[in-house]
């Protein structure tokens, strides 16, 4: 395998497929769009089939980045394209890899103008996505990350509802405010490792004062993506106004970026600034989680009410990452994959319904069951899983945080819990309004169920939640790894008992110690330190106190 | 290394080709009893063809780190001085082949434009490689003067006037500033020469300056920023972008920028380095207010060239950037911003030249691109990409520029400004989005004019252009590598 960069083939697979639906230039006829449909469906079924492979080549036991591919990219800024997946981002790329196709399955019919466009767009999405989740270059990893506000402003803008215009500026704006603090922060952290490669990122000690810094710039930005609660208002708003798809990589994916980058970059990096946060980080979780539950209660709007329930099942999110506790993380990103499968066939139940009424209002719909009977079941137990029933992947993923929370603060696991209250409250609620009832609107007479498409969109999503319902071993044991590594060196920077060993870290990083900033007239500093510890090895295996920690200085 | 004294014409050769051709245009041109829109294009074509001769000449030439100082050490060739010459051989070509058509269309072919355009671009080229602060006058006053008939060159108009005039006037303020200032250097360290001067400082620097040369220095700042349109002296931006016929503002807006930008870059780096504690504070408040106003001026505008206008100030703030923070990444920042610049700037006003406003007049309005995307697939694709890469988007080039900028900024401990930057450039991000949701969010208008949506007939030139351009922006972090080691390597002579 280590001869075919597989990664990199995964990554940039999609743009071939964009490729090929712009050489396709034909007269812009109804062929042309199927044409397009098709090539990106393909494109992206492909892709998922290449993300399984990696699944299927990844090796578990270990937490260091594999399928690397690294090329040189821009020498100058000691800059490189530098990609490599473990256990935490495996996860998202599969996921990714997953719902692009569905939602292009979704679209099949939604989407009636500028269909090419909208199969180039989300080709596009695929790469940036799978690229960010996969990228091991601090500026590699910027150009993912920003480069998906483009095509997302892009399609709520062109194929979004009324009010589309509105909602794409506050997202794009919104987002993009957040990550400009977070680009601050990593050219800093660039200067401070010399060059911006995340894995020797990741490993260098910062000074905890400027920790506090770096870590708010870094959760300006994941904060908004996430949303947590004070940044959230941008999310109702984008998911309304999305189309169907949109909709979906947005509470799907785009949601997840923010979680991410808690546990790739703010804890390892910044374990000082993360622990002196994380009462803060458990208040705005907590609040996220009961108030937005409650603001679910009251909409009128399906999309919106799914939109604040997205948001809840986000603050068991980063209640779960800030535990910093096998199981608590662990449960975080079960949570997250979970909250992909389920809040997109949530958007796309409600999409269902919008393609065929062409309204979101719960009060429009009503007695569904009499006449969408195959529809109502896979709804029921999408619905059922939102709310965390035992034996669907939501249940794993609240349970497993609330697990992990209870041992770092009772109250906020018992507030947490007590909030999954309403979460079934507006879950049945919006069920029973929607689905049970007398057919009182004369339009819903003649609905037709599910057709063949729709079952086949539904079917993967419900088989994800199932199976990691009943058996998530496969997707714990994917991440236990990585995820035990990130808290054996939390632990290791935060004890006190280890301080010696930090002491080490500090006295190696001082005497290893590049001029970083160039001074005028002297001799040009090209941002490539000449001396780096190339790697420190954490035996895992080991129990606490004998770890044996290995720094090795090698000469470049 | 350093070749004194020595006139070298060799080193010249592509201003001499330039100077040589666009008198004999204007020769022709003044000997031929009647000016047709066809005989306007052959000027035009062969100027484009003399611009690339030059242009090939002087890769051909290539420095290679070498450092000659020539004609009685008035003249200096380097490094970055031939990078910069590079950019604006290139950008006046591409300016020149994409007004071409526009001009015809808005009946301006008067056979004066392309020998003008030559001309600039000679005085563009002896600015940034003045070694003296005359050669420099002589150079900004070669480009000002060609400038100002320029924007006079649609006499019918009252806003072109208006724009000719402003600009002239306010043009000739900012001479005497400078003269004022260069009086003062004179006067106070003996020398117009820049390296007369570096010496001087060197020696007086150490027992405290004379205020003299403080008072010089500020004054020529002060008149730099008016040619690169820094606030507070950028009144004259808006007006003239507006008002000068869109060909016209093109060309002002993308290559004096340059040489006005490479040339203050210079003057502050070279002679006046060791007075970097003094002059650093100066700039950084014009970088910061320049960005604060092109950010949040350009919001309700509803003219795009007055748009254009205060984004351009505002762009020129994150070049500021980069002076500000007077280092090797500083300076590698401007001449990386400069050059992406340069291409967006040139491609925008290539696809809005493309396209026809009401009546025969180029666009005028940003309303006047509605649903244009349903209409121009290619122009409106090209124009987001310009517009997200100048709201600093990645993976688009304007991004690698801000990159480079905030890098410098950070370099140079200089946070605040850094802050700034970023802040502003979410403002400026929505005036930007705007167009792209003009062009692609907004339907065409029900009852559009005749011309609504017509393009002018795009010639083979402008088509090389605009694709040339929008490939650059769109794929630069592709290959990013030769303008960024180009930049290294013009770093690296400044600072030796």
């Amino acid at each position: 395998m280590a001869s075919i960069p597989l990664l990199t083939i995964t990554i940039f697979l999609p743009l071939l497929g964009v490729l090929a639906i712009m050489g396709n230039r034909g007269n812009g006829g109804l062929a042309f769009a199927s044409n397009a449909r098709w090539v990106a469906l393909w494109t992206s079924l492909v892709t998922l089939g290449l993300a399984l492979t990696l699944w299927g080549n990844f090796n578990p036991e270990t937490s260091d980045f594999q399928f690397q591919d690294k090329l040189q990219w821009m020498p100058v800024l000691n800059v490189s394209y530098h990609v490599g997946l473990d256990g935490i981002s495996l996860p998202f790329v599969l996921l990714s890899a997953l719902l692009i196709p569905i939602c292009i399955l979704a679209s099949w019919t939604a989407i009636q103008t500028r269909v090419a466009e909208f199969m180039v767009t989300f080709l596009v999405l695929e790469t940036l996505l799978i690229g960010l989740f996969s990228s091991l270059d601090f500026i590699l990893f910027y150009l993912f990350f920003e480069g998906v506000l483009i095509p997302m402003f892009l399609i709520i803008g062109i194929w979004g509802g009324p009010n589309r215009i509105y909602a794409a500026f506050k997202f794009f704006l919104y987002t993009f405010l957040g990550s400009v603090f977070m680009l601050l922060a990593i050219l800093y952290v660039y200067f401070e490792v010399g060059g911006s490669s995340i894995p020797l990122a990741l490993t260098t000690f910062f000074d905890p004062q400027v920790q506090t810094w770096l870590w708010l710039a870094f959760f300006a930005s994941f904060a908004v993506k996430i949303p947590m609660f004070p940044f959230h208002t941008w999310l109702p708003d984008a998911h309304v106004e999305a189309p169907t798809a949109g909709s979906v990589i947005l509470a799907g994916i785009l949601l997840k970026m923010g979680g991410y980058g808690l546990i790739r970059f703010s804890i390892p990096m910044f374990p000082e600034a993360s622990a002196y946060f994380t009462p803060m980080i458990f208040m705005l979780s907590i609040i996220a989680i009961i108030y937005t539950s409650l603001v679910a209660l009251v909409q009128v709007d399906m999309k919106k009410l799914i939109a604040y329930s997205s948001i809840a099942h986000m603050g068991f999110v980063t209640l779960g990452i800030f535990t910093i506790d096998a199981q608590g993380m662990q449960g975080a990103v079960t949570q997250m994959v979970s909250h992909g499968l389920i809040s997109s066939a949530l958007f796309l139940c409600v999409g269902v319904v919008y393609d065929r009424i062409h309204s979101r209002q719960i009060s429009d719909y009503g007695g569904l069951v009499h006449r969408m009977p195959r529809y109502a079941v896979f709804f029921m137990l999408f619905i059922l899983a939102s709310l965390g029933l035992p034996g669907t992947s939501g249940f794993v993923g609240e349970f497993l945080v609330l697990i992990g929370t209870y041992q770092v603060s009772t109250w906020a696991a018992a507030l947490a819990t007590i909030s999954m209250v309403f979460g079934a409250a507006y879950g049945l609620w919006l069920y029973r309004r929607v689905v049970f009832g007398i057919m009182v609107h004369p339009k819903l007479l003649s609905i037709p169920d599910l057709n063949w498409r729709e079952k086949i969109v539904f079917t993967p999503l419900l088989a994800g939640i199932l199976i990691l319902g009943i058996y998530p071993m496969p997707l714990l044991n994917l991440m236990g790894a990585s995820l035990s590594h990130i808290i054996d060196q939390y632990n290791i920077a935060m004890d006190p008992e280890a301080e010696g060993i930090i002491d080490k870290k500090k006295s190696l990083e001082i005497a290893l110690y590049m001029p970083r900033f160039s001074s005028f007239g002297g001799p040009a500093h090209r941002g490539s330190p000449s001396v780096t510890y190339k790697n420190m090895l954490v035996d895992l295996a080991a129990p606490v106190p004998t770890r044996i920690l290995e720094i090795r200085s090698v000469n470049e | 290394m350093i070749n004194f004294y020595a006139p070298d014409f060799k080193l010249i050769i592509p201003e001499l080709i330039l100077v040589t051709i666009s008198l004999g245009l204007l020769i022709a041109g003044a000997f031929r009893e009647k000016d047709s829109s066809a005989s306007f294009r052959i000027y035009g074509r062969i100027a484009i063809l003399s611009l690339i001769l030059a242009l090939f000449i002087l890769v051909f030439q290539g420095l290679s780190g070498a450092q000659w100082v020539t004609f009685q050490g008035q003249v200096i060739q380097d490094d970055a001085i031939y990078f910069a010459k590079i950019l604006i051989l290139a950008g006046s070509g591409a300016v020149l082949a994409i007004s071409l058509p526009s001009m015809v269309n808005e009946h301006l072919d008067s056979f004066e434009y392309s020998p003008l355009i030559l001309l600039a671009t000679v005085g563009m080229m002896l600015m940034v490689e003045a070694n003296d602060f005359m050669v420099l006058f002589v150079g900004m006053e070669m480009q000002g003067l060609c400038l100002y008939i320029l924007a006079a060159l649609n006499k019918t108009e009252e806003k072109s006037s208006e724009a000719a005039l402003k600009y002239f006037i306010l043009g000739a303020l900012s001479t005497c500033l400078y003269l004022y200032g260069v009086s003062l250097i004179y006067g106070f360290s003996g020398s117009t020469n820049f390296e007369i001067l570096e010496s001087v400082v060197r020696m007086e620097s150490a027992g405290g300056l004379s205020m003299g040369i403080f008072l010089g220095l500020t004054f020529i700042m002060a008149a730099l920023s008016f040619k690169v349109s820094a606030v507070p002296f950028h009144m004259w931006t808006p007006d003239v972008y507006q008002g000068c016929p869109t060909p016209i503002t093109a060309f002002i807006a993308a290559t004096p920028k340059i040489a006005a930008m490479v040339i203050f870059l210079r003057i502050m780096i070279k002679p006046c380095m060791l007075l970097y504690g003094e002059w650093q504070l100066v700039i950084v408040f014009i970088s910061f207010a320049s960005m604060v106003l092109g950010a949040f001026a350009a919001l309700r505008q509803t003219d795009i060239k007055r748009l254009l206008a205060y984004s351009a100030i505002g762009q020129m703030g994150y070049v500021l950037m980069g002076i500000a923070a007077g280092n090797d990444e500083g300076i590698q920042a401007v001449f990386v911003y400069l050059t992406l610049y340069l291409v967006m700037i040139i491609g925008i006003f290539g696809c809005l030249m493309c396209l026809r406003g009401k009546g025969q007049m180029g666009v005028q309005n940003i309303e006047d691109l509605s649903g244009i995307s349903k209409l121009h697939p290619k122009i409106a694709l090209s124009l987001a990409i310009f517009m997200f890469s100048l709201a600093g988007v990645p993976p688009l080039a304007g991004f690698f520029a801000k990159l480079y900028v905030l890098k410098a900024a950070l370099s140079a401990g200089l946070f605040s400004l850094a802050i700034a930057g970023v802040l502003t450039s979410v403002v400026a991000a929505y005036y930007y989005l705007k167009i792209v949701k003009v062009m692609y969010f907004d339907n065409v208008p029900e009852f559009p004019g005749a011309s609504y949506g017509q393009t002018v007939a795009i010639s083979i030139e402008m088509k090389i252009v605009l694709n040339l351009c929008a490939i650059i922006i769109f794929l630069f972090f592709v290959f990013p590598n030769p303008v960024l080691e180009m930049a290294q390597r013009a770093a690296f002579i400044f600072l030796r």
